[in-house]
């Protein structure tokens, strides 16, 4: 097969910053390569230097495409080139789409653009491609705008956009990163077909290690701007050459091998619900459930894992069970009723569970030192500590979690994601807490650090007997650290039980289809 | 070293050099003006009288005591005073402009209003006073009053802001309510009905100029806290069993304070305009009160003299020059994109 395009010895840099160094592949026409790496890895970046997109970038080194030199064309000619012969998707569909436009539209101006084609060619065209790419009534749907479509449809239309000329390349940039597992195998699947019966190639770029194995030919693993590793899939996993790649590929969460043995309940709920309310004009009100009834039970020193796709209710769920949003039912930690609990007792009581959210960079108050951040809930709980114990539990915990003890004067910005994180764990676990709810807390890190992380949290449930109540849309995760697990959907729960039955023998189908999709290859 | 979020901003603030000498000149004026009394004044600083020191700038002395005929204040720009001050080892140290902004000068040469001369450097006005002496004290009772109207509408802004941004719902419903309808309160005339029933004061513009003040303000608050009240850090402050009370003084307030402090130059500078053109209108402060605005109608009144407006003009000019540059430069400085 005839090289498609070949990239060689490709710099790219935001002024003095340099983000990509010296990165060379290739791609053959009808390929699926896959471009991997860590946020940061400046895979982003290459991929849109193939197209020249971002003007901000200064570039060097050789593009070639079909024989042609890129680097050094003039943008009109690019111009032709994009959309036409290569096309792009991008990971958040929403925003890649402008929102005041019909998708048809959209779709019938790169039409317009390159073929001239009248508009009631164009739309045909249009409908043609949107029933292609899987969307049902392609008809009624030609004339819908974005915010009305589902994520995977809009992925879907996205794709569709960018299939309109029948593009030699589709650089696909994360497609699947922002969709639900299931929404995610199906899109796959959709671009595998696609790319079979086009016969384009396609260059796939990822973090997740799952979809390559499972979608591409060959693989370019990048690191901090350099590719460090190329080869076929088969190679590549089988027997990864540079460390970076090794590392990466252990990356993936073990399986947890507790004992299954029986430990008291710490914390019980019975039935709850939740139903968030609209005002509708000046008196009327609409009421939408949540959640329908859910009860669960959270043993001590173990670990509760709730599964669910986005709007499965179960941030609400976890914000519910620590009394941080309006709910009915039942609570009780260690024989405290905690539903019934307001004003300064429930503060009180707040000591005993503790929260630790999904996005680091969120949830510290980026006015206040991390001693400030780790020791305030200390001052409130611990009135009876003064300045120089308050510091030194706050340093003991800081060290607990990783982090050098130095960081308790500094602010933080001056930390990475999987530090936040780690700071963020500190200020849960500085109270003794006997149970934590994690809310997604590896989502927003890296694999190779979400792994550290995870074994973190492990850590400290051996030593402190601490229960884990752990959300998260990610099967592998839950696998490697619930005990016991929890499969809610449209809120309400599908199925639950220990976790290595759940995983092995799953009795709903709903159950099933998450798994298949989740697990992939592995 | 780690320096804080606010250390930061002062370093941007630092390297828009045209915002921070602003805020240098502005300072120096400021704290210049505060000693008003020793640079422009009628009375002496200190008087050596047979032997004796007098302090006239602090206490109040009859022209009997330096050899005068009358049980009354010593006029010091009277020349028959000034010659038994200067005669046989008596001497008297004056401020470098010998007016206040009050003083009516009974022995001047030429009539009112008099060109700048040796005796009035920026001339006098239609009464006789030193334009020179008005412009120092109308300049630091204009900065007074502004930080003071500041400092009253942006407390009031931040507090009701922040409760209807924080509490959202009902509370927040009501007050923008009361806001609309405050807000749409016609405020010139209400000024003027206002100071026809009392006598104007400073303290009476001050209540009224503040009591619509706020509003501006506490809109962006609101704002403010109704998008920091969704963030993580507060429901994680909630989850650590922190009280409201704690939660908006520790993590919601600070980090809603950017568009406070981008604007206070501009509420400062505004706040000026705004005691300026009611002076200007007749609305405002007494006349006997040093006003630029009153200075202004001054210099409308007699545009032959061609001092008067000159001079104010300047000043005002500059004063809002520099809050503005202070303003941009503190805008920028807040701005986090920038390194």
């Amino acid at each position: 097969m005839d090289q498609l395009l070949s990239v060689e010895d490709l710099h790219a840099g935001f002024g003095s910053r340099v983000a990509v160094r010296g990165v060379s592949f290739t791609v053959r026409a009808g390929e699926k390569v896959a471009l991997v790496g860590e946020s940061g890895s400046g895979k982003t970046v290459t991929a849109q230097a193939l197209m020249r997109l971002n003007p901000d970038v200064t570039l060097s080194g050789a593009v070639r495409f079909n024989g042609e030199e890129l680097l050094g064309v003039p943008e009109r000619r690019l111009r032709q080139l994009r959309g036409r012969e290569m096309a792009m998707i991008f990971q958040e569909p929403m925003s890649a789409l402008n929102p005041v436009y019909t998708i048809g539209n959209q779709i019938m101006e790169t039409l317009n653009q390159h073929f001239g084609l009248a508009p009631r060619e164009a739309r045909r065209q249009a409908i043609a491609l949107l029933a292609r790419t899987g969307i049902p009534d392609p008809e009624i749907k030609v004339d819908a705008y974005p915010f009305q479509l589902s994520g995977g449809q809009r992925q879907r239309a996205m794709i569709a956009m960018a299939l309109a000329c029948q593009p030699k390349l589709l650089i696909a940039d994360e497609p699947t990163t922002a969709l639900d597992v299931t929404v995610q195998a199906q899109i796959l699947a959709l671009l595998d077909e696609l790319q079979r019966d086009l016969g384009m190639a396609v260059l796939f770029i990822t973090h997740d290690l799952n979809l390559v194995r499972r979608f591409a030919d060959r693989v370019a693993v990048m690191k901090d701007g350099e590719v460090v590793e190329t080869g076929t899939v088969a190679e590549v996993f089988g027997q990864p050459a540079h460390p970076y790649t090794r590392e990466l590929l252990a990356s993936r969460p073990d399986t947890l091998d507790d004992a299954p043995g029986q430990a008291a309940p710490r914390l019980q709920a019975e039935s709850i619900r939740v139903a968030f309310s609209r005002r509708r004009g000046w008196f009327g009100k609409t009421v939408t459930p949540v959640l329908h009834g859910i009860s669960l039970g959270v043993p001590a020193g173990r670990t509760l894992g709730i599964v669910g796709e986005s709007g499965s209710g179960k941030t609400t769920l976890g914000l519910a069970l620590m009394r941080l949003i309006q709910a009915e039912g039942q609570v009780t930690l260690d024989s405290t009723r905690l539903d019934t609990l307001s004003g300064q007792a429930l503060r009180a009581s707040r000591r005993d569970y503790q929260v630790v959210f999904q996005d680091p960079f969120a949830s510290l108050s980026p006015r206040l030192t991390v001693g400030q951040i780790v020791g305030e809930g200390v001052a409130l709980h611990f009135p009876e500590l003064d300045e120089t114990a308050r510091r030194q539990r706050v340093l003991d915990t800081l060290t607990e979690v990783g982090l050098a003890a130095d960081s308790v004067d500094r602010y933080p910005h001056e930390f990475s994601g999987g530090q936040r994180q780690r700071i963020a764990i500190a200020r849960a676990l500085v109270l003794r807490p006997k149970l934590i709810l994690l809310d997604e807390p590896t989502s927003a890190l890296d694999a190779t650090l979400q792994k550290q992380v995870l074994q973190l949290l492990r850590r400290l449930q051996h030593k402190y007997g601490l229960s884990y109540l752990f959300i998260s849309h990610d099967l592998a995760v839950i696998r490697a650290v619930a005990h016991e697990v929890l499969v809610l959907k449209d809120g309400k729960v599908v199925e639950s039980g220990p976790t290595r039955r759940v995983f092995e023998a799953p009795s709903q189908p709903y159950t099933r289809d998450l798994l298949a999709a989740a697990l992939l290859g592995t | 070293m780690s320096l804080t979020p606010g250390q930061r901003a002062w370093r941007r603030f630092k390297a828009n050099r045209r915002g921070y000498v602003s805020l240098w000149l502005f300072a120096i004026l400021f704290v210049l003006t505060l000693g008003a009394e020793l640079l422009s004044n009628d009375r002496p600083l200190l008087v050596r009288y047979q032997g004796e020191f007098y302090y006239p700038v602090l206490f109040e002395y009859n022209e009997t005591v330096f050899g005068g005929d009358f049980d009354t204040p010593a006029d010091y720009l009277d020349p028959y005073i000034r010659d038994r001050l200067s005669a046989n080892g008596n001497f008297a140290v004056f401020a470098p402009n010998p007016y206040s902004y009050n003083t009516l000068n009974y022995f001047a040469k030429a009539p009112n209003p008099a060109p700048p001369s040796s005796a009035n450097l920026f001339g006098t006005d239609d009464r006789g006073r030193d334009v020179l002496a008005r412009l120092i004290y109308g300049f630091r009772l204009s900065v007074l009053f502004a930080l003071a109207l500041t400092v009253v509408g942006t407390l009031v802004g931040i507090v009701l802001g922040g409760l209807q941004g924080y509490f959202g719902g009902r509370l927040d419903l009501t007050l923008q309510r009361v806001i609309e309808i405050w807000g749409s309160l016609p405020e010139l005339y209400l000024l003027i009905i206002l100071s026809s029933f009392f006598n104007p004061s400073l303290t009476l513009l001050l209540v009224l100029l503040a009591l619509f003040g706020w509003m501006g303000l506490a809109d962006y608050v609101r704002a403010e806290f109704l998008k920091n009240r969704q963030m993580d850090y507060v429901l994680a402050a909630r989850s650590l069993g922190l009280a409201d009370r704690q939660i908006m003084w520790r993590h919601v307030l600070p980090n809603s304070l950017t568009p406070v402090l981008a604007f206070l130059p501009f509420r400062v500078s505004g706040a000026i305009l705004a005691l300026t053109s009611l002076d200007f209108l007749g609305l405002g402060v007494p006349a006997s009160t040093p006003s630029l605005g009153e200075m202004l109608a001054q210099g409308k009144d007699n545009l032959d003299a061609w001092w008067i407006a000159l001079s104010t003009f300047t000043v005002l000019t500059v004063t809002l020059l520099l809050l503005i540059f202070i303003g941009e430069g503190l805008r920028s400085a807040l701005d986090t994109r920038k390194g």
